[in-house]
């Protein structure tokens, strides 16, 4: 009987100390990736990196100044795309959360977002190369916006939830119309946790690489028009990781680390905000 | 007051046609692809999902080296990161002290902001390198094993496990510990006021919490199966149906990343249209039933809590 006891308290402990243990081995290949990337991509980050053009192999310096400026104008697009559905729709499913319909957005959205990336890259091949042969930055942008639309909609729609039903009577007491209401007192009052919404949807499609490899595809010269290929910062980090180059790979490190430095603005943003509008909620 | 009502039926007619392209978009996807794999649909039939000749040049496609490929690096890494998830989404939720929840939180969800580009890029150059060191030192008597048959080369099927279970720890982790809120304190203090340890009262809140840890799990399945980049860059990329976790193997989404691009006849793009189908499709399904089960749980959940209010609702 005592044994029992006994061997049980142990088991107990030692489950404890697994779980504890399991914390520790998934935030060591987390150290791991951040201080090589910090590490790696420090040494080949400078100026160079954001002003100049890739140089030919065996040219050394060079920089991705065309890569950077088309992950700005494919995120560009991409949110001209997303926005306005994505935050109507995440209207829709907040104002009338109780309708059919309602409930069929939010599962076609669920869907979208477990889309695997590279199926996206396959639909806006179909739908924006395949007719017009020829790979584009709208196509690329295409993608990255279907990408967007879910986390977006999503997102807006749990914010607006937040918001205190207090605020939105009080409108429609005095005779707001659902139109008025929406959008003088519920959306200003969620309005900077949609904006970080937005900014977590573009840092997730920032990175993003499998959808672009054969919508933007790649670009080795600086352009800004919509209808030619573009590079892209994941799309060249790629490229130079694969290649033997070590100039290349010192340049592919220090992508990695812009890539990461945006993703984790962003996170830490958005987090602020939501805590904000949670301490909002709470009170009201 | 009627013009009031106009007003708020074209309010919802207006934000109902933007959330409908949702619902478009979804059904868009289907078609498309349908479409633009008809021509291997047609061509290749049923065959083409056992046959593992894939000859570009000749015109012959098979998937199966890809299908097998995709599940063998998703299982292993579940295998590997289902019990570490467990542990993670216990220690946050049931034993971590109220001041590091949050940071823990924060940190593990770190893991899944983390571009797959990024991930793949320390795989080719930290995690490859070591894998082939530890693959390298194993005793002979193991290596004879078919699963770890052949030389260790680094590249190939482990290194691409070990990053998708990386990759997929966050996403489970989270979803159980979301479940494992809601199971009804009552249910461990019933276990604490029958003498149960620790572990036992936490193994009955992880049994009332099964089937939403068994979504998470899922979950994490669907997110494995159509990674790309990462598994693309550090699984070897050769097509061959092997239990050897050291030799390289291929995946549905790598070929469609390395081949797409430059596939030129309409059959080869065709058959990685098809590819993309499936791949679109066991994720659906995986999704979708990973979503029912989170559903029904926390809806009976909430039952259980508020009997008062689910009646009323």
């Amino acid at each position: 009987m005592r044994s029992s006891a006994s061997r049980r308290k142990l088991l107990s402990s030692a489950f404890v100390v697994f779980c504890a243990a399991a914390v520790v081995v998934a935030l060591i290949p987390l150290a791991f990736i951040l201080f090589f990337v910090a590490a790696r991509g420090l040494s080949g980050l400078n100026l160079q990196f954001f002003t100049r053009m890739p140089v030919p192999v065996g040219e050394s310096g060079g920089g991705m100044a065309n890569a950077i400026v088309g992950t700005l104008v494919l995120a560009g697009l991409a949110a001209l795309m997303a926005l306005p559905i994505g935050i109507a729709s995440g209207i829709y499913m907040s104002e009338y959360a109780r309708s059919r319909f309602a409930g069929a957005v939010r599962f076609a959205a669920d869907t979208l977002n477990g889309v695997p990336s590279i199926v996206i890259g396959v639909f806006a091949y179909g739908v924006a190369v395949l007719p017009f042969r020829q790979f584009s930055a709208l196509a690329g942008g295409f993608a990255l916006g279907v990408m967007m639309i879910p986390i977006i909609a999503r997102t807006t729609e749990e914010l607006l939830l937040l918001v205190p039903g207090s605020m939105r009577e009080g409108a429609l007491a005095l005779g707001a119309t659902r139109a008025r209401a929406v959008f003088t007192v519920v959306l200003p009052a969620a309005l900077p946790g949609i904006v970080t919404g937005a900014l977590l949807a573009l840092a997730r499609i920032a990175g993003e690489t499998a959808p672009l490899l054969f919508t933007a595809f790649n670009n080795r010269f600086f352009t800004t028009k919509l209808t030619e290929p573009i590079s892209s910062l994941p799309v060249q980090v790629f490229t130079y990781a694969l290649s033997p180059y070590e100039d290349w790979q010192r340049q592919a490190w220090a992508g990695a680390l812009v890539l990461v430095l945006i993703v984790l603005a962003c996170s830490l943003a958005a987090r602020i905000a939501t805590r904000r509008l949670e301490r909002m909620h709470a009170r009201g | 007051m009627r013009r009031k009502g106009r007003a708020d039926l074209g309010f919802r007619c207006t934000t109902g046609a933007f959330a409908s392209l949702v619902v478009v978009i979804v059904c868009a996807i289907a078609v498309v692809l349908v479409m633009d794999a008809w021509t291997s649909i047609q061509k290749f039939g049923l065959a083409f999902w056992y046959t593992s000749v894939w000859n570009p040049v000749t015109g012959e496609f098979g998937a199966l080296p890809f299908i097998w490929g995709t599940l063998y690096s998703s299982v292993l890494a579940l295998l590997i990161a289902t019990p570490i998830s467990l542990g993670i989404a216990v220690f946050i939720s049931e034993l971590a002290p109220e001041w590091l929840q949050q940071p823990l939180v924060f940190l593990t969800e770190l893991l899944a902001a983390i571009p797959s580009i990024v991930y793949g890029l320390w795989g080719v150059f930290v995690l490859v390198p070591a894998v082939r060191w530890a693959e390298g030192s194993l005793p002979d008597r193991v290596r004879e094993l078919p699963f770890f048959a052949g030389p260790p080369l680094g590249l190939g099927l482990l290194s691409a496990a070990l990053i998708l279970a990386i990759m997929v720890i966050p996403f489970t982790a989270s979803v159980a510990r979301e479940l494992l809120k809601t199971v009804p304190a009552a249910q461990r203090e019933g276990a604490y006021a029958l003498g149960a340890t620790r572990f036992e009262a936490i193994r009955a809140a992880l049994f009332y919490a099964r089937s939403g840890i068994i979504a998470g799990i899922m979950l994490g399945f669907g997110r494995a199966l159509g990674e790309t980049m990462a598994v693309t860059m550090v699984i070897g990329n050769s097509p061959q149906v092997s239990l050897s976790m050291f030799a390289p193997h291929y995946t549905m989404a790598a070929v469609i990343a390395n081949e797409f691009a430059e596939a030129s006849d309409e059959l080869y793009l065709s058959a990685l249209v098809e590819i993309g189908l499936v791949l679109f499709l066991v994720t659906l399904v995986v999704n979708t039933l990973s979503r029912v089960l989170i559903w029904t749980m926390s809806r009976s959940a909430t039952a259980a809590l508020e009997p008062d209010v689910a009646a009323a609702a």
